[in-house]
């Protein structure tokens, strides 16, 4: 039998949540830069960082060569050592001689040299080889986003923590970068073409409305644009621009010198009017964006973060489910990228047009005066902790 | 069913409660793994094409001579967050220290599992076994190392199977157990939690091997489509961790190829936007399709998942029998054919569907078409689909209680659609393929002659069974030989005898609008879709 309590638990737990994305204008906002093998960390605990700053460094052993020396000059191996002009832990330029020995007389030398520049590791008088040691190769992280060291992760990294503003995006490629934002549309719904990519924007991140079209994506790259941030783009467009179909959502490894970062989804779709305020409030600022994308569980989502020196203590606020008033963005066609707001959540299920029977939420679109009825799978909210 | 507390009560007390609280674990978006070997186009390659060949997703392939830096390669690894790496390199014997390096490399990385549980994350070596020793000193205490038999004892021979069978075994066993809130939900549950595919397996097999009969299952996630196959007693399982209707999506896409997916759609589409739409499934995979058009895309989409699962799972099977692959250098390394397949469609007796897309299609024709052109039956085939998603459960309860398992499958679990009658043959289009007679419960005798591309659809109950003679022309096989009549009781469903006519292996026109007047046509005859998908 249902007692009152169990009643008013079912109660609470009814309400329908559906994650969405996260667009929120300040919010203390927390990354960890690690090394991917031991090393220095160059900062402190709460030093103040910019996204460029080099924050720890490893060094990788430099490349191996081994040079047989004894077959090289025709020597047994056991003559190698006394054969060394250079000796272990010298260094040497590439071309230099590093062994050197005379025939009888002194009338016919042989010698052995350096193919790169490096350190005599090794001289083995059993196998008379001898190895040499290429310079180390540093391996740098910088600390992406602006904002003060709050841990440091001993020999491999720190995390930073900054107010800022976060937009989360639905789709990424390419990996970490920052650059000052700057707006090329002047609206959400313009278009991103390559007409509208100029020299001006190498360097930075630019925004756009509702598409950035493929020859835009090249004249970007190629112009050193850093990043895009835009509603859409076409997935013809993308697989043109990786060179291969995209199987998974799994990105971020791309190399093609932009990032960019699609806010709503494949296709033409307006940017929310919010996310493009909140970006065109931000014009000039320095941003940090990272496209990587990962869908499967353990999801990531590409981000944009503007740091901002003022802080705010805000009240982190609970996703509060779908109700009656929430802010939606339609996810699915007819209606896909639409925006608006609930206006009614039956409690029944209703046929589909596609014959489905699902459970639906009513919406009043922003842009258009009729309500629609949309599967509730079919929605997301815009979730603001503002 | 919980009580104040938030706990299952148990045991039941009247309508309150359950006995047995049991579940199974799903897949968690699919298997993604790295493979490494040495040289790129020989032992990464061989890795690679193992991996895929377990029906995984292949992230990246590490080679020492990918141009990477070390560090690239470490930072790519740790950044991917694979499910399992497959580390090959060198031929057995064979004495350079360059498998070992590309050990290091992954040991370096100290690789995690994605959703950082307590689980190690498993890596298999199968590599020159002369180097194991020191393998197990590099990767032991990191990972849960796993090491089968090297892929390319010689640079000739490529032995698939032992890497293949170990990714399959070590997705079902291990990575599943990763997925969020794996270890609660251990605590709740009466029996252990049984991966999904394993669970559907079980029952599928044991209701199969009841009857006698041979019978091939489906299971169609979001990102992993499952095959089973009971024939002549041998049961085989396949997951296809890359194929699926939501996070594998664009994948089907890629596997299949544009061309074939488009020949299931009954009207024109722009193909950037079929991309697009397909892609937005991808990044939102838990939208459902409001409109037809986007109903008869998405199951379209599900044909081509299913009909590559299926190829996928009928070269396992083959491979199970334990036939290898002798390879040369110079070997253009295709990917295995069926040719050697041990199913026998002809054979086959009954096709059970389950997963979202099937189970849950608003119209049991739609069940049984996407059924027929993916799975391609052949002679006469029962076809059935799992109501309300019930298999992965009961495979569960027949561990602890079979009888019950089975009486449940038999009258909740499963709801027959139909027969399918499909002669095996091809012929001209418009020659006759068969005549038939069909004597109905009732008495009354139906008879007709179909022609070579036709449908037809004869509704019988659910229940009912019917006599039915065929008398199949001389290029086409109901299952006695071409052109040898069959006499065979049939048994009915929602949807009812389903004639299919379209010959074997089955051909679409390849003028558009052909095409698509002849999907139309066909979807017409056996009430696929309503009369509005005409207008699309």
């Amino acid at each position: 039998m249902f007692t009152l309590k169990k009643l008013k638990k079912y109660k609470t737990m009814a309400f329908s949540y559906t994650p969405g994305l996260k667009v929120s204008e300040k919010e203390l906002i927390v990354r960890r830069r690690m090394l991917p093998l031991k090393g220095e960390v160059l900062v402190r605990n709460e030093d103040q960082v910019n996204s460029e700053d080099i924050i720890a460094r490893t060094l990788l052993p430099g490349k191996i060569e081994i040079i047989n020396v004894a077959n090289k000059m025709g020597i047994d191996q056991g003559d190698v050592p006394s054969a060394m002009i250079k000796k272990e832990g010298e260094f040497v330029h590439k071309g230099q001689t590093i062994a050197e020995s005379k025939s009888l007389f002194g009338l016919f030398k042989s010698h052995a040299t350096a193919n790169f520049s490096g350190t005599i590791e090794s001289v083995s008088s059993v196998t008379g080889q001898v190895i040499l040691r290429g310079a180390p190769q540093s391996i740098e992280i910088n600390a992406y986003l602006k904002g003060t060291v709050i841990e440091i992760i001993p020999d491999l990294g720190i995390a930073i923590e900054s107010w800022g503003t976060l937009i989360q995006g639905i789709f990424g490629i390419g990996g970490e970068t920052s650059g000052k934002i700057t707006m090329a549309s002047n609206s959400p719904d313009q278009i991103i073409d390559e007409s509208v990519i100029s020299q001006e924007y190498r360097g930075k991140i630019i925004v756009g409305g509702s598409l950035v079209t493929g020859n835009a994506l090249k004249l970007a790259s190629q112009l050193g644009v850093r990043g895009i941030v835009v509603g859409g783009f076409d997935d013809q467009d993308l697989r043109d621009f990786l060179g291969y179909d995209l199987g998974v959502a799994i990105t971020g490894h791309e190399n093609l010198g932009v990032t960019v970062i699609a806010t709503e989804g494949f296709g033409k779709i307006n940017m929310a009017p919010r996310t493009f305020e909140l970006l065109r409030q931000n014009q000039g600022q320095l941003a940090s964006i990272n496209g990587t994308t990962q869908i499967r569980a353990g999801v990531i989502r590409p981000e944009v973060i503007i740091p901002s020196t003022a802080s705010k203590k805000d009240v982190f606020v609970q996703p509060k489910g779908l109700n009656v008033g929430t802010s939606v963005r339609i996810i699915r066609n007819p209606y896909f990228g639409q925006l608006g707001t609930v206006k009614d959540l039956p409690m029944e299920s209703s046929i589909l047009d596609s014959g489905s029977k699902a459970r639906v939420v009513l919406i009043q679109l922003d842009n258009d005066n009729r309500p629609v009825l949309v599967p509730r799978a079919n929605v997301e909210i815009i979730e603001d902790n503002d | 069913m919980i009580n104040d507390e938030g706990h299952i009560i148990r045991p039941a007390l009247g309508n309150i409660g359950c006995d047995l609280y049991i579940s199974t674990s799903s897949a968690g978006g699919g298997l993604q793994m790295m493979v490494a070997g040495v040289v790129r186009s020989m032992t990464a390659e061989s890795a690679e094409r193992a991996a895929l060949g377990a029906g995984s997703i292949v992230m990246d392939v590490i080679a020492l001579n990918d141009k990477r830096l070390p560090h690239e390669r470490i930072e790519r690894i740790q950044s991917l967050r694979p499910d399992m790496i497959l580390i090959a390199g060198e031929t057995d014997g064979a004495n350079t220290d360059k498998v070992i390096k590309i050990t290091e490399t992954i040991g370096a990385a100290d690789p995690k599992p994605r959703l950082g549980s307590n689980f190690k994350l498993p890596v298999i070596y199968a590599g020159n076994k002369i180097r194991r020793d020191e393998v197990k000193t590099i990767l032991e205490e990191k990972t849960d190392l796993n090491i089968v038999d090297n892929l390319r004892p010689t640079l000739e021979e490529e032995r698939l199977l032992p890497a293949r069978e170990k990714i399959h075994n070590l997705f079902l066993e291990h990575v599943m157990k990763q997925a969020p809130g794996y270890g609660k939900l251990m605590k709740w549950v009466d029996a252990d939690i049984m991966p999904t595919p394993a669970a559907v397996g079980a029952i599928l097999k044991r209701v199969a091997t009841e009857k006698n009969i041979n019978a091939v299952g489906v299971d169609i996630g979001g990102a992993t489509t499952d095959i089973f196959s009971l024939f002549e007693g041998e049961f085989n399982r396949t997951v296809s961790a890359n194929l699926g209707m939501s996070y594998s999506i664009s994948n089907v896409l890629a596997e299949s190829g544009l061309p074939n997916l488009i020949r299931w759609i009954p009207f024109g589409l722009d193909e950037r936007d079929l991309r697009n739409r397909i892609k937005n499934k991808m990044i939102r995979p838990t939208t459902i399709p409001q409109t037809l058009e986007e109903l008869i895309l998405e199951q379209a989409i599900a044909k081509e998942a299913l009909r590559l699962s299926f190829i996928h799972h009928k070269a396992f099977a083959t491979r199970l029998k334990g036939v290898q692959q002798q390879r040369t250098i110079s070997d253009s390394f295709d990917q295995d054919t069926d040719s050697q397949s041990t199913i026998e469609m002809l054979d086959l007796n009954l096709l059970v569907a389950s997963g979202g897309v099937l189970s849950h299609a608003p119209q049991p024709e739609q069940t049984a078409m996407m059924l027929i052109d993916a799975f391609l039956p052949e002679g006469i085939t029962q076809l059935a689909k799992d109501s309300i998603f019930m298999m992965p459960h009961l495979g569960v309860v027949s561990q602890i209680h079979p009888q019950a398992a089975t009486e449940v499958f038999e009258n909740d679990c499963l709801i027959y659609l139909g027969t399918c009658i499909a002669p095996r043959g091809i012929a001209k289009k418009g020659r006759k393929a068969l005549s038939f007679s069909i004597q109905k419960p009732d008495g009354k005798v139906e008879k007709d002659i179909l022609k070579v591309g036709e449908m037809k659809r004869i509704t019988l109950d659910i229940n009912s069974k019917a006599q039915l003679n065929l008398d199949p022309s001389s290029e086409f096989d109901v299952g006695q030989g071409k052109g040898v009549p069959l006499n065979v009781s049939v048994r009915g469903g929602s949807v009812g005898i389903i004639f299919d006519c379209r010959g074997r292996p089955l051909s679409l026109p390849k003028i558009s609008d052909e095409r698509i007047n002849q999907l139309k046509l066909w979807f017409r005859t056996l009430d696929v879709y309503p009369e509005e998908a005409e207008k699309i």
